[in-house]
């Protein structure tokens, strides 16, 4: 099956099994490696992209579900050579050792700084809890999150109490 | 010139170097490796515990038109790879052949153009297996009637593997016997499993051109797994290169070697191809190494007054089919004779038999610093249930009874040679932090009020860093670590190093250690491990050894070549070596400190056409190999308030404060985060991780619907202190760390927990503590935790 997706912000065209799922797709198709892939059974959240301007775990969705959607990726976190306060938190407050949850923990951070510019340690710890950390216990986690808030990162005060409908998150290349 | 101030200094909280690639998905870990031509593996395991394998068809599978290759037991046997030597000298099934021995074994490996055929042609597979009575109670499988699971093996007429004693029999049974207190405690720890959230995996690529063997692979002993290889394989050393790239975690998961890694690499010479294998997490689960496992029957003798006396242990020690535990050689058990804790005993005596299982390989892994996790959870099980019966409250107790700081190097009753500790000094500041006496008057008010909270103390004396060469081998391979430094012309410098980090950050901390030794700021020293290659040879990353051993030989390296530069120095300088003295950074003319060279300086002009003295080289570069005088003994004082709910069985870690002692701290953000994650796993273990099984043998913690890991929710803001007692035999006076608040923090929730539960009578609950095993415990009905049988 024939499908495009814009993946932080470039279109990709590919020819798919409908059953291929969109961590697959990323990692196997683009080569976008940065997401990854945990368990089996939807849990750990290593997968974590954004749909559509909404964290989603990729190994539960389809990539024939994206046609025509948006995607965004760690990859696509960045704002060309400058990091964004959520990847600056996690480096200055030791948010991740191993690395293997950050790209997907950074994710929904990122998305829940842009919901709560000033978030709460309860509602770090909400927001991340459908996300395993074998390493760091989490909490230089909810301190990055913080940190990153701090920093310049809650930029979701712009549109507080607004929900931003579907797609209209900007994506950055 | 620079002062002494302004000059770096390597120890410190520096950010880690390995977090530019980490935060922007540029990390490379097995599953990202791609190869030209690169095929896809995967695994047809066992539904079954036990049973006789009558026939494997694989004709349908072989038809599939993606499919390249299928290899079953007997493909294997006709290489000599059907079974494959284990780190405790036993043999494992690679794939089986004459029977499966428990749920989720290995029994074809098909390679196919991509993953997704390749899990297809698993499907098209047909094996007709004959059942047979499967053995899942550790506690009857030394029984007359009990099915014989190895009966490969020549003379095994039952399902023992080992007997193992420590201490002095006679001379315990003797305290026991005049003591004025004995109380005796049964206790599980649990099946439990490390659970990386990166799972297992290989890329093996076989060149036939020039018959070299490279294998990336998740391992945390690149180098032993490279000789092993070798062993097994017959393809020399040489034509091996194992690169262990970014590691998703591996907390021991990743030690040995698993039956995908050599399918992987028969896949490879079979099709001529690379052939890339990834397991899924129920994979991961099922079968590769579990944790644990043992049950203990513990005693502890007293003095009426609550002086500690004696300990005597008895254990069964579930090894599963195949006896696959990576230990030292001598120490079939691990360092499990440390169980005499953190006092002074008069006499301690430990026996442990292991048996076999239909169950998957293991017991040494998730930070257990082989089976210290399971010797600390008992001693400090043992010293509440002494306190309970003393009416004595436990930190009082243990306060009464730790060792002395005057009494280090301490010899304990089974030989172990401790070797710097403040143990009263870590144990009240723990009690300082967390307000002890306030919490107990807390407790008292809510005990009236018929609320349940408890107040769990654990402290604990790790043993890491194997290990002295003369005692402590893996399958004849020493346990010592080499390092090699180069400084390059400009002053920069090449940490080449044997172990291999999977999140612990030596990519940071060794790089300090060198800018520690000879003042170039770590920022300019690269370290480079994980290649077998490019490193030299050392047994790896587990047992936090790596700062013992790895870290020692990277200071004692720095400090050849520290050594190297002042007879350079001396040339330039022209003055006597002996005329030298040494600032971070910089040699210099005693009495003379304008008169010096900085390394750099001394780097270039090494590489100059300056003139040597005879004997001298030139360049600047040294090796070593760090042969450890003995481990490395960090300890910590852990306190534990859990609230409990009788009604539902529910508990609520409301704190956990966490005093660690691992000596000089060479990065205390990195010391602090390990605590963390450690702290995280013990919280995990004592609350709800258990890989339980039903009567058939089926595996009930199979993937993380029920092998439950804690999350944010569960896991409070850890309050960490520190106490600095360095190691007097190490270098730089650093003690490991990494897996002490593993080992450490189990029995301090199972102690606040079962402080909780005391107004109902309760004395011990078995990990983990769920809300079902709590409230069956509350209602006296205590639950079985590792079987279904209840």
């Amino acid at each position: 099956m024939r499908i495009t997706v814009t993946v932080n912000g470039e279109q990709h065209t590919r020819d798919v099994e409908p059953r291929l799922l969109l961590v697959h797709f990323l990692r196997d198709e683009l080569g976008l490696t940065g997401t990854h892939w945990g368990c089996d059974t939807s849990n750990c959240g290593v997968c974590t992209v954004w749909l559509d301007g909404t964290p989603v775990k990729s190994c539960t969705v389809l990539a024939v579900m994206a046609d025509g959607h948006e995607v965004r990726t760690v990859e696509g976190l960045a704002h060309g050579a400058e990091l964004d306060p959520v990847q600056q938190g996690f480096i200055a407050c030791h948010g991740l050792q191993c690395g293997f949850c950050t790209p997907g923990m950074m994710m929904t951070a990122r998305w829940l700084l842009d919901h709560n510019a000033d978030p709460s340690e309860e509602d770090i710890r909400e927001a991340i809890s459908g996300q395993v950390c074998r390493c760091t216990g989490y909490e230089n986690i909810v301190r990055a999150i913080r940190w990153a808030a701090e920093h310049g990162g809650g930029r979701g005060t712009a549109d507080a109490g607004t929900e931003p409908a579907p797609g209209r998150e900007e994506v950055r290349a | 010139m620079t002062t002494t101030e302004e000059r770096p200094v390597g120890f410190g909280r520096m950010p880690r170097k390995e977090d530019a690639r980490f935060v922007r998905g540029h990390g490379t870990y097995v599953d990202d490796v791609r190869l030209p031509g690169m095929l896809h593996g995967a695994i047809l395991r066992s539904p079954l515990a036990h049973a006789r394998i009558v026939s494997i068809d694989t004709s349908a599978a072989e038809a599939h038109p993606k499919v390249r290759a299928v290899i079953t037991g007997e493909t294997l046997a006709g290489l000599g790879l059907a079974w494959m030597p284990t780190i405790s000298y036993d043999t494992q099934a690679v794939l089986a052949t004459d029977k499966v021995r428990f749920q989720g074994q290995e029994v074809a490996f098909v390679v196919a153009e991509d993953h997704y055929a390749a899990r297809d042609a698993l499907e098209l597979i047909d094996v007709e297996y004959e059942p047979l009575p499967p053995v899942v109670d550790a506690r009857r499988a030394l029984d007359p009637d009990a099915p014989v699971i190895r009966d490969d093996k020549e003379g095994q007429t039952d399902n023992h593997v080992f007997d193992w004693s420590a201490g002095d029999k006679e001379r315990t049974d003797e305290v026991f016997a005049a003591a004025d207190v004995v109380v005796e405690q049964d206790m599980l720890y649990p099946r439990v499993h490390p659970a990386p959230l990166e799972t297992c995996g290989t890329v093996a690529d076989m060149d036939a051109i020039t018959g070299k063997l490279t294998v990336w692979s998740t391992t945390q002993a690149p180098h032993a797994h490279r000789t092993l290889y070798a062993m097994v394989a017959g393809i020399p050393e040489h034509k091996i290169r194992i690169i262990s790239p970014d590691i998703g975690g591996g907390f021991g998961n990743k030690v040995g070697i698993y039956p995908g890694y050599v399918c992987a690499v028969v896949g490879s010479i079979v099709t001529g191809k690379p052939v890339k294998w990834v397991e899924d997490r129920s994979e991961n689960l099922m079968s590769t190494s579990f944790a644990r496992d043992y049950h203990m029957h513990g005693e502890i003798a007293a003095t009426k007054d609550g002086k500690i006396q004696g300990l005597r242990v008895h254990v069964i020690a579930d090894h599963g089919a195949f006896n696959a535990t990576a230990q030292p050689t001598q120490f079939p058990a691990g360092f499990f004779s440390v169980f005499t804790g953190s006092y002074d005993l008069a006499a301690a005596h430990c026996t442990v038999t292991g048996v076999y299982t239909d169950k998957a390989p293991g017991g040494v892994a998730y930070a257990c610093s082989f089976r210290v996790t399971e010797a600390v959870y008992l001693v400090e099980r043992m010293v509440d249930v002494l306190a309970d019966k003393l009416g004595t409250d436990p930190a009082e107790l243990r306060m009464r009874n730790l060792l002395r700081p005057g009494q280090f190097p301490y010899r304990t009753q089974t030989g172990w040679e401790y070797d710097s500790g403040d143990y009263p000094r870590a144990l009240r500041l723990a009690m300082d932090i967390a307000h002890y006496d306030d919490l107990r008057r807390e407790q008292a008010g809510k005990r009236e009020r018929g609320e349940l909270m408890g107040i769990g103390v654990s402290f604990f004396t790790e043993a890491v860093g194997a290990g002295p060469r003369k005692h402590m081998d893996i399958l004849g391979l020493g346990m010592a670590d080499g390092a090699e430094l180069r400084v390059h012309p400009t002053g920069k410098a090449v940490l080449r190093i044997s172990v291999q980090t999977q999140g612990q950050g030596h990519e940071t901390t060794f790089a300090q250690i060198v800018a520690e030794e000879l003042g170039i700021p770590p920022e300019d020293v690269e370290v480079v491990h994980g290649d077998t290659d490019q490193t030299p040879f050392g047994l790896g990353t587990y047992g936090s050894r790596s700062t013992p051993v790895s870290g020692a030989a990277a200071a004692m390296v720095a400090r050849k070549v520290r050594e190297r530069a002042k007879i350079v120095a001396s040339a330039m300088l022209e003055v006597s070596p002996d005329d030298l003295e040494w600032e971070k950074g910089r040699w210099y003319v005693t009495g003379d400190p304008d008169q010096g060279r900085t390394m750099a300086e001394i780097a270039l002009a090494a590489h100059s056409n300056l003139e040597l003295p005879e004997g001298v080289e030139g360049q600047l570069d040294a090796t070593c190999v760090y042969n450890p005088p003995n481990l490395t003994f960090p300890f910590g004082a852990y306190i534990c308030v859990a609230d409990v709910d009788a009604d539902t069985g529910q508990v609520k870690i409301r704190r956990f404060v966490a005093v660690d002692d691992c000596g000089n701290r060479i990065n205390p953000m990195i010391v602090e985060g390990q605590v963390h994650g450690g702290l995280a796993d013990g919280l995990g273990m004592a609350l709800m991780q258990v890989i339980a099984f039903d009567e058939d043998g089926n595996c009930l913690g199979g993937s993380f619907m029920d092998y439950l890991l804690p999350t944010s929710v569960e896991c409070p803001s850890w309050e960490l202190g520190e106490t600095v007692t360095p190691s007097p035999h190490h270098p730089i006076g650093a003690k490991g760390v990494g897996e002490s608040a593993t080992v450490g923090s189990p029995a301090a929730v199972v102690n606040a927990v079962v402080d909780a539960l005391k107004p109902l009578g309760v004395r011990h609950v078995d990990m983990p503590l769920t809300p079902a095993a709590v409230w069956r415990a509350a209602q006296g009905r205590p639950l079985r935790t590792d079987l279904a049988i209840t």
